[in-house]
């Protein structure tokens, strides 16, 4: 039991644990707390994998900004203190079904196929490639996908603004 | 560090499914739109997670899917961010949250 | 010789019929009747020149020739089965021509006094002018398809006719019933002309008839039962005239049709409809002849028992036009006999010719008869015999036309009806002597029942009348005069010369042995009608309590209605249309009803889907997806 291992294991108990607790739990503010830890494990994978500034961003994004955005929404809209409503029996099973199902189907499909790892020799992953990257309008450029997503972000900005206004605005 | 040699893809892999498909069973089974949500967002970082291990294992030379997740992400906040004034407007006109009071497309 | 101005004489009162049917409400006071008859002298006179010119000049070696002015292709099905629109002159439909013009345009001068100030009377003149027109193509149809659509032209005009009064329960029942049992009958003429055309491909009369054509010529043909396969096709044919001729057990209808009015009754009832049955025979008179005898003979007894049976029915009734009815049948019958017992060419086809001839003067005595009654019942104001008598003082030019045409159908030489019958027995005599005897007999009960009529109507006792009756106009009396001159002078038309069996004349002789006898039993059969009726007394009575039995069933037409009625209602509703309707309601609409309730069930289970609930669409959405995975990876496996 080498290190990363021991490290991955944790990991990864940690994301499915929570990960379940969070979608079984009858209290609102608690789910969300546990989704804020799932995302946190999964920071500390990405970490594990060499992606550092993916890790950043996954923090600063998602356990900082959009579980931010979910309590903010949980206290503006329903009681916190109050319980949540059981599921429906019928919904209940039927997801049951499909979840254990779906699982065990792309299972039993992933364990059969042997990948081919890669053999040449690692990209650096530190910001000046990224960045490099980034900026690049060649073939494996990332310059469109970025303007690309400026623009939905923005759009993402308008849209929710409008959205969200009082009527007599 | 090179995680080729410790743990095999598929580890990685079948984390992702589990995580995707609780993602699903919360968007099913839950009925206040935000934990709907919350699923969503479970099911979005299981596909980054799927990504990237891709990208690690099989692609080391290359970013596609470290690029492919930076988007998803920037994109699963956008989206977020919609779902978010959606509700709360919906919150403005049927003073509920509850997925069952929301159903006036019906038959 | 041109004869292309007789496509006038047919489409005259055609558009007579569509001018008057679309403008008649426009046209005031007598305008449509006026113009309906100025149509018809018109081609009245045609007609009469027409005939002129036939007979003086068509004449040969063979025979008279037949001359198709027209003969049109109107429909072309395939190379075998075509129908052609024409018109064919022979003797036989130019002697039609003349009569049913003649007495067409006396019924509409007649009418002219007689419908006067009725309402609807353009629409009368109208049908009067359809009728004529369906009457005409039908006399001069060149092929068997053309008359088979004339025949139901003239079944639709007479059904227009007689339920003129529609607004009577009774004249639009009458007219109903005329038209199904007729069309009934046109089953069977149908049948019989598609087995016939099946064989020679053709529906052209010439090639029907002619003697080396394929139907004569090859007359060994199939049996079916028994019977050759053109025996069948021609007895069918003979009941679609018997339908329109109202032969036994068809003639059900014709009594009920006097719901019309009387000038109506004259027209088609009398003189031209119902004589339609006899033309048809004499058109296919080869056919029968040569082909299949055995059909002459259905056709002389089933003639022969009509007129028997009509004459006894006629003995006892007290509606005058249903006497006058019933005596048509009678009529009728002998022409059926007469055919029936005709042979063919020369001498031998005497009977044919009498049968013609009777047709002739019948005609015109006939519609004097009718319209002489009508004229009675437009002075009296009712139908029946009881309310009158002793109208000879008040009415004397119908009374002395009456009585004229009286004594022709009695035979009483030298009046027409004299003649043509005594040829009738001469040919039944040649043939066999029971039908001789029998006709012999039906022209005494003939005489009786006709004169009985008379006495009844002229002497007997005067009953109180509301009102005197008064002679009618000259627009109705006319018409009887000159019906009365033809009925005196039509004897003497020398038909041996002109219509006969093959065209060629032949040589009659007065027989003597025959009309001495037949004479007689005319003469006493008037005076058993004048002992019981010339003066009101009781014997009538007494002899009807002697033989209640029998006069109860004969003045109800020997209860045929109700057997009619009992068969349609007990027989074919009970056991045929009732079970149709039931599995028609039960087991076909059943089946609709339950295409459209399994729908609508399976509509509302899937409607069920359409919840509104998005979990329900992410739930189907993400199943679908692993089911489709699932299937492929089976496939693959």
């Amino acid at each position: 039991m080498t290190g990363p291992k021991i490290i991955f294991f944790v990991l990864a108990a940690t994301i499915i644990v929570f990960s379940i607790l969070s979608i079984s739990s009858r209290k609102i503010l608690r789910a969300a707390i546990f989704l804020l830890f799932v995302l946190v494990a999964m920071a500390g994978l990405y970490y594990m994998m060499n992606f550092q500034f993916l890790a950043a961003v996954q923090l600063m994004l998602y356990a900082g900004g959009i579980v931010v955005l979910i309590i903010f929404s949980i206290l503006l809209t329903s009681q916190i203190d109050s319980k949540l409503s059981s599921p429906k029996q019928s919904h209940l099973l039927a997801g049951a079904v499909t979840a254990v199902g779906g699982i065990v189907l792309a299972s039993v499909t992933i364990l059969q196929y042997v990948f081919k790892p890669g053999v040449e020799p690692a990209e650096g992953t530190d910001m000046r490639t990224i960045g490099l990257y980034l900026m690049d309008t060649q073939v494996h450029g990332y310059a469109l996908p970025f303007e690309v997503i400026s623009i939905l972000l923005l759009a993402a900005l308008v849209g929710s603004i409008f959205i969200a206004q009082k009527k007599n605005l | 560090m090179n995680l080729q040699s410790e743990i095999p893809l598929h580890y990685m892999l079948v984390l992702s499914t589990i995580v995707f498909f609780v993602g699903l069973m919360g968007v099913i089974i839950r009925r206040n739109l935000i934990t709907m949500l919350m699923g969503i967002e479970l099911m979005l970082n299981a596909v980054n997670i799927n990504f990237v291990a891709f990208n690690h294992y099989l692609y080391p030379n290359r970013l596609e899917g470290h690029f492919f997740a930076l988007i998803i992400m920037a994109i699963a906040a956008a989206e977020a961010a919609i779902a978010i004034a959606l509700i709360i407007n919906i919150y403005r006109r049927f003073a509920t949250v509850s997925v069952d009071d929301v159903d006036e497309l019906k038959y | 010789m041109n004869y292309s101005f007789t496509l006038i004489i047919l489409l005259l009162p055609l558009i007579t019929f569509f001018s008057l049917g679309l403008l008649g409400d426009r046209l005031k006071g007598q305008l449509a009747g006026v113009a309906g008859t100025t149509a018809l002298f018109i081609i009245t006179t045609l007609s009469y020149y027409t005939a002129y010119l036939y007979f003086t000049t068509s004449n040969s070696e063979t025979g008279f020739s037949s001359i198709e002015p027209f003969n049109i292709l109107w429909l072309s099905f395939t190379d075998s089965l075509q129908i052609h629109l024409g018109i064919l002159l022979d003797p036989l439909s130019v002697m039609m021509l003349v009569v049913i013009t003649t007495v067409s345009l006396m019924v509409h001068i007649y009418s002219l006094g007689y419908m006067k100030g009725e309402k609807g009377f353009q629409r009368y003149y109208a049908f009067l002018s359809l009728f004529t027109f369906s009457m005409l193509g039908l006399v001069v149809a060149t092929n068997i398809f053309q008359m088979y659509i004339f025949w139901e032209l003239v079944g639709v005009s007479s059904y227009l006719l007689i339920g003129f009064y529609y607004e009577r329960p009774s004249a639009v029942a009458a007219s109903k019933k005329a038209f199904i049992v007729t069309r009934f009958a046109d089953l069977g003429f149908l049948i019989g002309i598609l087995i016939l055309s099946f064989n020679t491909n053709t529906f052209d009369f010439s090639i029907l008839t002619s003697l080396d054509g394929p139907v004569i010529a090859s007359s060994t043909g199939a049996l079916f039962m028994g019977i050759s396969v053109t025996t069948w096709a021609m007895i069918l044919i003979f009941m679609g005239g018997a339908g329109k001729s109202a032969m036994f057990p068809l003639h059900i209808w014709l009594p009920d049709a006097m719901e019309g009015p009387t000038p109506v009754s004259a027209l088609i009832h009398a003189a031209t409809m119902v004589v339609a049955g006899v033309y048809l025979v004499a058109r296919l008179f080869p056919i029968y002849s040569f082909a299949s005898p055995d059909a002459l003979e259905v056709i002389m007894y089933v003639g022969s028992f009509t007129s028997l049976f009509a004459a006894v029915i006629a003995c006892t009734q007290l509606d005058i036009k249903r006497v006058l009815a019933f005596s048509t049948l009678s009529q009728i019958g002998y022409m059926m006999v007469a055919l029936g017992v005709s042979g063919y060419g020369g001498e031998a086809g005497v009977g044919y010719m009498a049968s013609l001839f009777h047709l002739f003067t019948h005609a015109f005595f006939k519609a004097l008869l009718f319209l002489g009654a009508g004229s009675v019942i437009h002075a009296v104001h009712s139908n029946l015999m009881t309310d009158m008598g002793g109208l000879r003082k008040h009415m004397p030019i119908t009374h002395l036309t009456f009585l004229i045409a009286c004594l022709t159908i009695a035979g009483i030489p030298p009046l027409s009806g004299f003649f043509s019958k005594d040829e009738i027995l001469v040919a039944a005599f040649e043939h066999n002597k029971l039908i001789f005897a029998v006709q012999w007999l039906v022209a005494g009960i003939t005489a009786f029942y006709m004169f009985r009529l008379y006495f009844n109507i002229f002497w007997s006792h005067t009953p109180a009348y509301h009102h005197t009756p008064h002679e009618s106009p000259i627009t109705m009396t006319g018409p009887l005069m000159f019906l009365a001159l033809a009925s005196i002078f039509a004897g003497f038309v020398p038909f041996h010369e002109l219509v006969t069996s093959d065209g060629k004349a032949f040589h009659t002789e007065f027989h003597w042995m025959i009309a001495a006898p037949s004479i007689l039993i005319a003469i006493a059969g008037i005076g058993v009608a004048a002992f019981l009726y010339y003066k009101k007394n009781t014997r009538p009575e007494n002899i009807a309590i002697r033989l209640s039995g029998v006069y109860t069933a004969a003045f109800r037409k020997f209860y045929i209605d109700e057997l009619y009625l009992f068969i349609t209602h007990k027989v074919i509703f009970n056991l045929i249309s009732r079970p149709v309707a039931w599995f028609d309601r039960h087991v076909v609409d059943a089946t609709m009803n339950f295409i459209g309730d399994t729908t609508v069930f399976f509509s509302g289970a899937i409607k069920k889907m359409q919840s509104g609930h998005m979990q329900v669409y992410i739930w189907f959405f993400a199943s679908g997806v692993l089911l489709l995975t699932l299937i492929m990876m089976m496939n693959h496996v």
